[in-house]
């Protein structure tokens, strides 16, 4: 109303006056640049405070070395980045390493964003000084030994790292080469969808035919159509990008996280860039393994679980119902050689993203306490190998494991 | 008390009503705050799949109603006797948390016909004043059903009611019902599929020569993205709807339809676990200037606001008009006072076939509206002159659901347990159908709802009085409505036929329906109504009342369609008329 209106305009006008200590009022253009870029860099994913809404940091990432707090980005001179350069902030951006020369964990994506220019860099860091700063101490020294040794990323760096911007393909179209720069370096998709080694580096010759993360699977996201996005259409990822939800699947696990505070808000064009580079660059995946014969004892015993258990939402023919439950028939991401992503949404549920064109977040709930080691396993395998499915079956023990995982991540 | 900071509009209650009111007045960009008294509830943590189907926990233990010891009414029949508070709910169940009784019902969602909006001069014109029932206060809405036409189709859309249309702008429409009022469009969602029973009345009703027609319904048929951009699921039969919230997101309630995208307003908050206790006014008592309401933990807050809309369940709002001393109280003595005049219920009865034991009717493959209905004795639609009553009923042949606890029908004269009962028991399983109906209530001089002289809540409140019974005209009316549902179950082929006529006095114990209407009711003078035509109170302009509390009596239909109607033709005239003028009456007295 009225008054709301006013109050409205005063603060617009007070963030203006207090605008000189930060973001000088004439650097709005690049500012909203720097905005922008770090909508593409999911800054908010990892970097989000306790309010909810800045990026005063201070949760713990999860990592297989252990966890890792993340820091406060906000402007504040003790707590946060307001005494950072310029080069200060590209320094660690392009070389991984903070103002004092120490070395960063690459828990923070400098592999990817070592591609960003030194001008996209100077525009986020005006951004991250246009927002208000936020006191919020972070410790900064949570992993333990000897992860905690910082030094140790020199070695790393040697073996993992090799920094530079990114340099378009000329034989390919600008779209081509948006997207590869979206998806290689702001988006950091490798980060989660690459195979590590074992010292967390990326299997270079793996790159992004899925990982292992937080008793999550990244799937495959190359253009293989068993596993990865082979089989889908251009405007299907842009739609699953843009609204987290197709006719396919929902995005669900951290992958909600980056729907919700990235790709949802990414331009169209950019959608697209990032759909037309996963198409192009090549697939990527382990040959096929024969189907296990429906006549398999695990595959009738997982075809009465399913249903009872399943069929009501996903269907009897695995269907599903289009942008509310997913489709299992003929899906990758039910049969990844990895059957971590299913079991951990069968035992444990999973919740989808809401987004502003697909709000009603449906959720799978938990089945945990209703189905035994081996009622999960048969009706993974079931799944796994029915209406043109065909992956390897699963285990009991992958389903004892699997509740260890699930049991240190309870919601 | 601490005073909080003013809001634009402080809504009492998030169920139905209120969260349409929230949704759309947030995006007309205004600051709303909704106050409940119940819990938080979403259908993925509340109402999850592994967990939804408890018979025992939902439909015995009553997890998700109203507690007598939150709020309770005294009741009786007549004003001569001493009411007496309601211990344990029984003939009705009211809703506690958010989404209210929108998430328990089974969805039928209907409209009311043209002339049950104006109804007493229709029936004066038909049959002369002398054929109103005795002390009957039965009047005309305000609204008419053509105003109210525009309003009913968007809240079906936003539920994306199943159904089939049997009037699309004037012209009948094969397979619908012919009796209903013109529709300006064809229903959201296709009907459900019928089961055995549906089938049986369908054939036996056409033979009969009544016009069978698939019951509208709040279980989507096929998926659906209603106008708000929120998703549902197609209905998968589960039999687990009425005193249950919907885990496939197919049944249509605040949470499958509007909290989506309500609780993403940034300029919408929803307060839960706090109870508002009164409205609060001016001085010169002609404005309210917000709410107080007590938290979870005891503490009392004042939440000022440029406008009140009172959105709890019809019985709670008229009462907190009277503990906030808005309006005067109806005195049946007199008959002057309007706050607590025209309380109405509704008339429900029918017959019960027992069939062969060829004949399988699997109800347990159900929904709450699955059902096939026919309208031929409703509203006005058959002369009434030599029948000597007014109103009528739905007749409907339904398959909810067959649930183990519940779904026990034995023939008459069985024993109420042993071996006899359970030798009876699996010999009819499977084997029986209802034909029900839902008729019409309407208001007497002394059926009204006041605040009891002795019992009071743990506030220290009044409890509400209700004084209620079912009048010779409607118990007549069910009679001849009986006999009908019988003739049709006969024809379905039923071995024996039981009528289960309805009989006074009423009474609280066995559940009969949650349809409680009047008492704060939609007139066209501050002298025989509590509100105007938008639903805004007469003496305090920014007070407006939502629900079937406005009815001025109730029709032969569930009330839920109406109330959403109601809802939307009200926010059309706050948003497009009232706040162009806030604080001023919108129709003179």
């Amino acid at each position: 109303m009225r008054r709301a209106a006013l109050l409205a305009a005063t603060l617009v006008a007070a963030s203006m006056a207090g605008g000189t200590a930060r973001a000088e009022p004439d650097n709005y253009t690049e500012a909203a640049r720097g905005r922008y870029l770090t909508v593409l860099g999911d800054c908010m994913a990892c970097h989000i405070g306790p309010d909810g809404q800045s990026l005063a940091g201070g949760h713990l990432l999860e990592t297989p070395f252990g966890k890792i707090s993340v820091p406060n980005i906000t402007p504040d001179n003790d707590t946060g980045i307001g005494r950072w350069t310029a080069d200060d902030f590209h320094n660690a951006m392009h070389n991984g390493k903070r103002p004092d020369g120490t070395h960063l964990y690459p828990a923070f994506p400098y592999t990817s964003f070592t591609r960003m220019s030194r001008a996209d860099n100077d525009a986020v860091l005006a951004y991250l000084r246009s927002r208000p700063a936020v006191e919020n101490r972070v410790d900064r020294d949570t992993l333990p030994f000897p992860f905690n040794i910082r030094l140790l990323m020199a070695g790393w760096n040697w073996l993992n790292f090799t920094p530079g911007e990114f340099r378009p393909d000329p034989q390919r179209s600008a779209e081509f080469n948006r997207g590869a720069y979206l998806v290689e370096g702001p988006g950091h998709c490798g980060l989660c969808h690459t195979p590590r080694n074992l010292i967390g580096g990326d299997r270079d010759s793996e790159h992004l035919q899925g990982g292992a993360l937080q008793g999550w699977f990244a799937p495959n996201i190359t253009a293989d159509a068993r596993l990865g996005i082979g089989d889908w259409s251009q405007e299907e990822i842009v739609a699953y990008l843009r609204t987290g939800h197709t006719d396919r699947t929902a995005a669900s696990g951290p992958m909600a996280e980056v729907v919700a505070y990235s790709t949802s808000q990414m331009t169209e064009e950019d959608l697209k860039a990032i759909a037309i580079y996963l198409r192009e660059r090549g697939a990527a995946a382990p040959p096929a393994p024969p189907a296990v014969s429906a006549e398999d004892p695990r595959m009738r015993a997982g075809e009465a679980v399913y249903a009872d258990t399943c069929a009501a939402c996903h269907v009897g023919n695995g269907s599903g119902v289009a942008g509310m439950f997913p489709r299992l028939a003929n899906n990758q991401l039910v049969r990844q050689d990895d059957p971590t992503g299913i079991l951990r949404v069968v035992l444990q549920g999973s919740r989808s993203v809401a987004t502003p064109e697909a709000p009603t977040a449906p959720a799978m709930p938990s089945l945990g306490w209703r189905l035994n080691d081996q009622q999960a396993a048969d009706v993974a395998t079931y799944i796994r190998n029915s209406w043109g499915n065909a992956a390897p079956p699963v285990t009991p023990d992958q389903v004892r494991k699997m509740r260890e995982v699930v049991a240190d991540r309870p919601g | 008390m601490s005073r909080l900071p003013k809001k634009d509009v402080v809504i009492i209650g998030l169920g139905w009503t209120g969260s349409i009111m929230a949704h759309e007045l947030a995006q007309a960009g205004l600051d709303v705050v909704a106050i409940e008294r119940g819990p938080w509830r979403d259908t993925a943590s509340d109402y999850n799949i592994g967990t939804a189907p408890d018979e025992l926990r939902y439909a015995i233990r009553q997890d998700i109603f109203l507690r007598p010891a939150q709020e309770t009414l005294t009741a009786r029949n007549t004003p001569d006797q001493v009411a007496l508070p309601i211990r344990k709910y029984g003939s009705f169940l009211p809703g506690n948390g958010v989404g209210g009784a929108g998430v328990h019902w089974n969805g039928h969602t209907w409209r009311f016909m043209p002339t049950d909006f104006n109804l007493r001069s229709h029936l004066v014109g038909r049959y002369g004043e002398g054929f109103l029932p005795e002390h009957s206060t039965i009047q005309d809405w305000p609204v008419s059903y053509d105003e109210l036409e525009p309003h009913y189709d968007f809240f079906e859309k936003v539920c994306g009611i199943s159904g089939k249309a049997g009037n699309l702008r004037g012209a009948t429409q094969a397979g619908g019902n012919p009796f209903e009022g013109w529709r300006s469009d064809e229903y959201p969602t296709p009907p459900l599929k019928p089961n055995l029973a549906q089938n049986l009345f369908h054939k036996a009703a056409t033979e009969l020569g009544l016009h069978p027609f698939p019951l509208p319904g709040a279980n989507v048929s096929t998926a659906y993205t209603n106008p708000y951009g929120v998703r549902m699921a197609p209905c998968t039969y589960c039999g687990f709807c009425e005193w249950f919230g919907c885990a496939n997101y197919s049944k249509s309630s605040p949470q499958t339809c509007v909290l989506p995208v309500l609780m993403r307003q940034t300029n919408f908050e929803a307060r839960t676990l706090s109870e508002v206790t009164k409205i609060n006014l001016a001085p010169d008592g002609k404005t309210a200037t917000g709410v107080t309401y007590v938290d979870s933990a005891g503490r009392e807050w004042e939440q000022p606001a440029d406008l009140v809309l009172l959105c709890a369940y019809s019985l709670f709002n008229v009462r907190l008009l009277m503990l906030s001393g808005i309006g005067t109280q109806y005195d049946p003595a007199t008959g002057k006072g309007t706050l607590g005049r025209n309380y109405a219920y509704q008339t429900n009865a029918g017959s019960l076939g027992y069939f062969d034991k060829d004949t399988h009717f699997n109800h347990f493959a159900g929904a709450g509206s699955l059902g096939m209905m026919a309208d031929d004795f409703n509203g006005d639609v058959f002369d009434h002159g030599p029948h000597g009553f007014i109103g009528g009923a739905n007749l409907a042949c339904n398959s909810t659901n067959a649930r183990p606890i519940s779904s026990r029908v034995v023939p008459p004269g069985t024993p109420r347990w042993g071996a006899q009962w359970k030798k009876a028991t699996v010999e009819t399983a499977n084997h029986t159908a209802n034909v029900g109906s839902q008729g019409s209530s309407y208001s007497y001089r002394d059926c009204y709802l006041d605040l009891d002289p002795t019992y009071k809540d743990p506030l220290g409140r009044p409890l509400m009085r209700m004084t209620f019974d079912f009048k010779e005209n409607e118990l007549k009316m069910s009679r001849f409505i009986v006999d009908r549902t019988a003739e049709v179950m006969q024809a379905m082929g039923a071995k024996q036929v039981v009528k289960n006529y309805k009989r006074g006095p009423w009474d609280v114990v066995p559940y009969q329906t949650t349809h409680n209407t009047g008492g704060a009711v939609m007139g066209n003078t501050p002298e025989d109504s509590v509100v105007n035509r938008y639903t805004q109170h007469w003496d305090v302009p920014n007070v407006f009342v939502s629900g079937a509390c406005l009815f001025p009596q109730n029709a032969g239909y569930n009330p839920t369609g109406t109330v959403g109607a109601l809802t939307y033709w009200a926010l059309d005239a706050i948003k497009n008329r009232y706040l162009k003028n806030p604080g001023q009456p919108m129709v003179q007295a």
